[in-house]
């Protein structure tokens, strides 16, 4: 029978229960690879649950740094017999199946073109280990410990993670040091070490971090300046607000005083979230919140406010599966249209992608930036897929030069010297106004905000030539924020391309890898990664000259492609759809097939040769 | 409603408190609402409060929902900044302000509607928060901007200009206040401006949340017999248990009037202010929640409308003390005092390599 023989190049998926313990011992696989200079991607897969329901985590080792899912499993360590079945059939041909051979299963249960290695973990932990909760913990790293025989893993790498994470806690340490073993020396003794799936030293990971997208938000609303962040607990969002409140204790504690330079509360609602940063934000101090699609419909009623009533507000919405609850742990873009046109009447939102925690942290700092100088909602566009997903990525970089855009504010001195203050007044033509803060001066520069129509001086008027107007400078100043917000990149093909691709946010290293497997069948692609609403020029310029553009998404209605077409005016006969949206993360091949489908049908053969 | 616009001039002898501002520096737009409306006396009660604080008008923020009540914070206090916000979502608003500026006075005015109803949920978050503000309902029991609707706060068996029976138990605010931890919870009626203005004042001096139930009829639409929130019910109902009418007294100030002893109630405040409070029911103790509770329930049951301070904690936290923020207002920090700099981020970095 054949064996896969793969160096750094394979995936491993481990299938096990949750509430187990597993996740911190297979995130310490994870890492201890990426210590050998190796870049790994994990996933994890999990239910909407605490304990007992089938979670799996699935970690691709890339060498060529492919940190999209690649689909398909090389080696399973089925650790959960509930999904065996399902399970053994995700398996390659010729791969590998890790299980526990405590208790002997019959031959139907297994398959004859796979190679199985069966290991008695629950006999070697019953003897080794007396307490319950410790037989079940270090079965976990018994099996890590068993892997890293198996694929020449460097046991040193593992320790010095344990070193790493129990500083001070040396008991902690040294059972967790010696199940590594337990489980090492088992395999050595016992199985044939090392199989053909083998991780080996290499220089490939560099200056990258190693973070998941969440915590990245967080910090780059710490160092944006945000101080006050309303939430309320959503998934797959509500680690945002928790690793907020972790890097503020560390971060943003007054030495002198011991007080907080931050504001977190907890509400009882999103409505109440909302609300919160709305009125922050209009009282001039940097606030967000984060959310999922659901928190997102409660929130629409405020952000129509705030985008009438021009109030700064950066929302983060940690994108799952809908409609309704649809599927909370899986990943999905399916709010971009829901965002981009949030609340009641004509609304128009700024989005921004971020394809993995670098621009997370990026550009949650930056959308700090824009709600203040747009005085508007600013949406922030993330996903499961790399909001909980420690993903490697080139590391946070902040200038020290670099001071917070408060946007135009009027100040007292401005208002002393008799500067004409109107609030809804386009005084520059870039359609933003000034405002002022409440308490700026005794007698100038008070206002009255409301959600109703007002004129340029924000009195109160149901006029009409006074709300086109108004209605007509939010247009102005949608047009000046295309100027603001991240550019849009260009992945050029090497050789002349006659198709063109565009993807944006999580879709990103699954599409950059589909782009080399396309090169590869001889299938060209110039590849525009959007990182913004309102579209800038050079989109609209990218589906112009390319006679057939695919529109790379995670949800099932081709939301931007309907924005593109809707607000930018792309011809939609150029636009075709890739679409993928089973809640798992999109694959290079799914993207790869569905343009070679696609190029194929859409090839035109000269009249000449389909003649002749 | 009028529409001629208010002169400017006034009156030469139109006496100036201690900042030098008359009464007109403290007035807003001309109100829109009826003639008659309750809410114009509450806005007018407002004005007085403030003035006789002697207040920088531009140091406090009016907030409010969508409705009448909702509408009149541009009637009081042009100066200052206001957001009329989403309907049922004042508060909110208003904890996100406060914790952006712990400096200057948060006043939300809110309806029956707004606050019983669609924003109960706010209402009952703010109270528990502890949100340093001054949260007045003026309560008239119906929904007056869109014709009359009975609110949740509309007493069980009252009837509607249509003489519609209402039959939905009603809303307490004062109740929930009490319950929900609100650290000054006081009634008092829109007809009362004596009573009205020191419950205003001292509630703006307390630094925690404070609650005012403010019964406020509605001419339009809920002044008719068998309505229990028209003028003529309120006047024949009220039972005040108390009269703040020593008010405020700063700190260091003497205090020169002496008062038969176990007829008044002094209230020693956090920042040293002493409130002092003339008992109309000899056995009403205003420091005990619980005992307030009972005794605003009981009177209650008999059709009384029990107003007065109800309920004061002197030493009240709020959500800053909750939270331990720091002392400079929020929106005051910049990228020096928020931002922790290259260097740390490198260490940060490091730590997840």
């Amino acid at each position: 029978m054949k064996a896969l023989e793969a160096v750094n190049d394979f995936v491993v998926k481990f299938a096990n229960v949750n509430g187990s313990g597993s996740a911190s011992a297979n995130e310490l696989f994870a890492r201890s690879i990426l210590r050998m200079g190796v870049p790994v991607s994990p996933r994890n897969i999990f239910p909407s649950n605490i304990q007992g329901l089938p979670t799996w985590y699935e970690v691709r080792i890339t060498e060529r740094g492919y940190l999209g899912r690649r689909g398909g499993v090389d080696l399973m360590v089925a650790m959960n017999p509930q999904t065996w079945d399902r399970d053994l059939k995700e398996i390659e041909p010729g791969g590998y199946l890790f299980h526990d051979s405590t208790r002997a299963l019959p031959k139907s249960k297994f398959r004859d073109d796979i190679n199985v290695i069966g290991m008695p973990l629950t006999d070697i932990c019953n003897a080794t280990y007396t307490d319950p909760r410790q037989r079940q913990l270090f079965k976990n790293i018994i099996y890590v410990g068993a892997l890293s025989a198996l694929l020449e893993i460097d046991p040193a790498a593992i320790e010095k993670l344990f070193s790493e994470q129990y500083k001070g806690k040396e008991k902690l340490l040294d059972s967790n040091v010696k199940a590594l073993h337990l489980g090492r020396d088992f395999a050595l003794a016992n199985l044939q070490c090392p199989i053909g799936l083998r991780v080996r030293r290499a220089d490939r990971v560099g200056e990258r971090i190693f973070i998941d997208g969440n915590s990245a938000v967080a910090l780059g609303a710490v160092y944006g300046g945000a101080t006050v962040c309303g939430w309320y607990p959503i998934t797959p969002s509500s680690s945002v607000a928790e690793a907020f409140q972790r890097y503020c204790q560390r971060l943003r504690v007054d030495r002198e005083s011991a007080k907080n330079r931050f504001a977190i509360v907890q509400a009882e609602d999103e409505l109440a979230s909302i609300g919160i940063v709305v009125g922050a934000g209009w009282n001039g101090a940097r606030a967000f919140t984060a959310t999922s699609g659901p928190g997102i419909s409660l929130m629409s009623e405020f952000i129509g406010l705030a985008y009438f009533a021009e109030i700064p507000a950066t929302i983060v919405d940690v994108q799952r599966g809908g409609p309704s609850t649809g599927m909370p742990t899986r990943t999905q873009q399916s709010d971009v249209l829901a965002c981009a046109y949030a609340s009641h009447g004509d609304t128009k939102h700024i989005l921004l992608f971020p394809e993995d925690p670098k621009e997370c942290f990026d550009f949650t700092a930056q959308g700090l930036d824009l709600a203040e100088r747009l005085q508007t909602p600013v949406f922030v566009m993330t996903d499961l897929d790399i909001g909980m997903n420690t993903r490697l990525c080139e590391p946070f970089a902040w200038d020290e030069t670099r001071a917070y855009d408060r946007g135009k504010l009027m100040s007292y001195e401005r208002l002393e010297a008799g500067v004409e203050f109107g609030r809804y007044l386009d005084v520059d033509g870039d359609g933003i106004p000034y405002r002022t803060l409440p308490g700026t001066h005794p007698t100038r520069g008070g206002y009255f905000t409301r959600g109703t129509t007002k004129d340029r001086y924000a009195r109160y008027s149901e006029a009409g030539p006074d709300y086109v107007d108004n209605m007509q400078r939010l247009l102005r100043k949608f047009e000046t924020a295309k100027g603001l917000v991240p550019k849009p990149l260009l992945v050029p093909s090497p050789k002349p391309a006659r198709f063109g691709a565009i993807f944006y946010g999580s879709t990103s290293p699954a599409m950059v890898e589909a782009l080399d497997l396309l090169a590869e069948r001889g299938i060209h692609v110039n590849a525009l990664r959007v990182r913004a609403f309102p579209f800038a020029e050079e989109i609209v310029d990218f589906c112009n000259s390319h006679p057939w553009v695919f529109v790379v998404e995670q949800n099932r209605d081709a939301q931007l492609k309907t924005l593109l077409v809707n607000d930018s005016g792309v011809n939609q006969t150029r636009l075709v759809s890739v679409l993928h949206y089973d809640g798992t993360p999109i694959t290079a091949r799914f993207i790869a097939d569905e343009i070679a489908r696609h190029a194929v049908s859409h090839t035109v053969i000269p009249f000449k040769k389909a003649v002749s | 409603m009028t529409y001629i616009a208010k002169p400017r001039l006034h009156h030469p002898t139109l006496a100036a408190n201690k900042l030098g501002y008359t009464r007109r520096d403290y007035e807003g737009k001309i109100s829109t609402l009826c003639a008659g409306c309750g809410h114009d006396s509450i806005s007018a009660a407002i004005i007085q409060a403030c003035w006789e604080l002697d207040l920088e008008p531009h140091r406090v923020a009016k907030l409010s929902g969508i409705g009448c009540s909702s509408k009149t914070p541009d009637y009081f206090l042009g100066n200052s900044h206001g957001f009329n916000s989403v309907h049922g979502r004042m508060p909110s608003v208003l904890t996100g302000a406060n914790l952006a500026n712990r400096d200057l006075i948060y006043l939300g005015v809110s309806g029956d509607g707004d606050s019983a109803s669609i924003g109960i949920g706010q209402f009952a978050h703010v109270m528990r928060r502890g949100v340093n503000m001054v949260y007045l309902v003026e309560n008239n029991g119906v929904y007056g901007l869109t014709k009359g609707q009975f609110s949740a706060t509309a007493d069980q068996g009252s009837q509607s200009k249509r003489g519609v029976v209402n039959s939905d138990a009603p809303v307490d605010l004062v109740a929930l206040a009490l319950q929900l931890g609100a650290t000054f919870v006081a009634r008092s009626f829109s007809g009362d401006k004596a009573q009205l203005v020191p419950l205003i004042k001292a509630a703006i001096v307390h630094p925690g949340a404070a609650f005012i139930d403010v019964i406020s009829p509605c001419v339009a639409f809920n002044n008719h017999a068998g309505s229990t929130k028209s003028y003529e019910y309120v006047r024949g109902h009220n039972e005040p248990v108390n009269r703040i009418d020593f008010d405020y007294w700063p700190k260091r100030e003497e205090i020169t009037v002496d008062y038969p002893a176990g007829e008044v109630i002094s209230v020693t405040q956090h920042d040293g202010s002493v409130l002092r409070l003339r008992k109309l029911a000899p056995d009403y103790d205003p420091h005990n929640r619980i005992t307030a509770m009972n005794y605003v329930q009981e009177h209650q049951a008999k059709g009384e409308v029990v107003t007065g301070l109800l309920y004061v904690d002197p030493d009240p936290e709020d959500l800053h003390r909750h939270l331990n923020t720091f002392d400079a207002p929020f929106n005051t920090l910049g990228a020096k005092d928020l931002c922790p700099g290259a260097a740390a981020l490198e260490k940060i970095n490091a730590a997840l390599r």
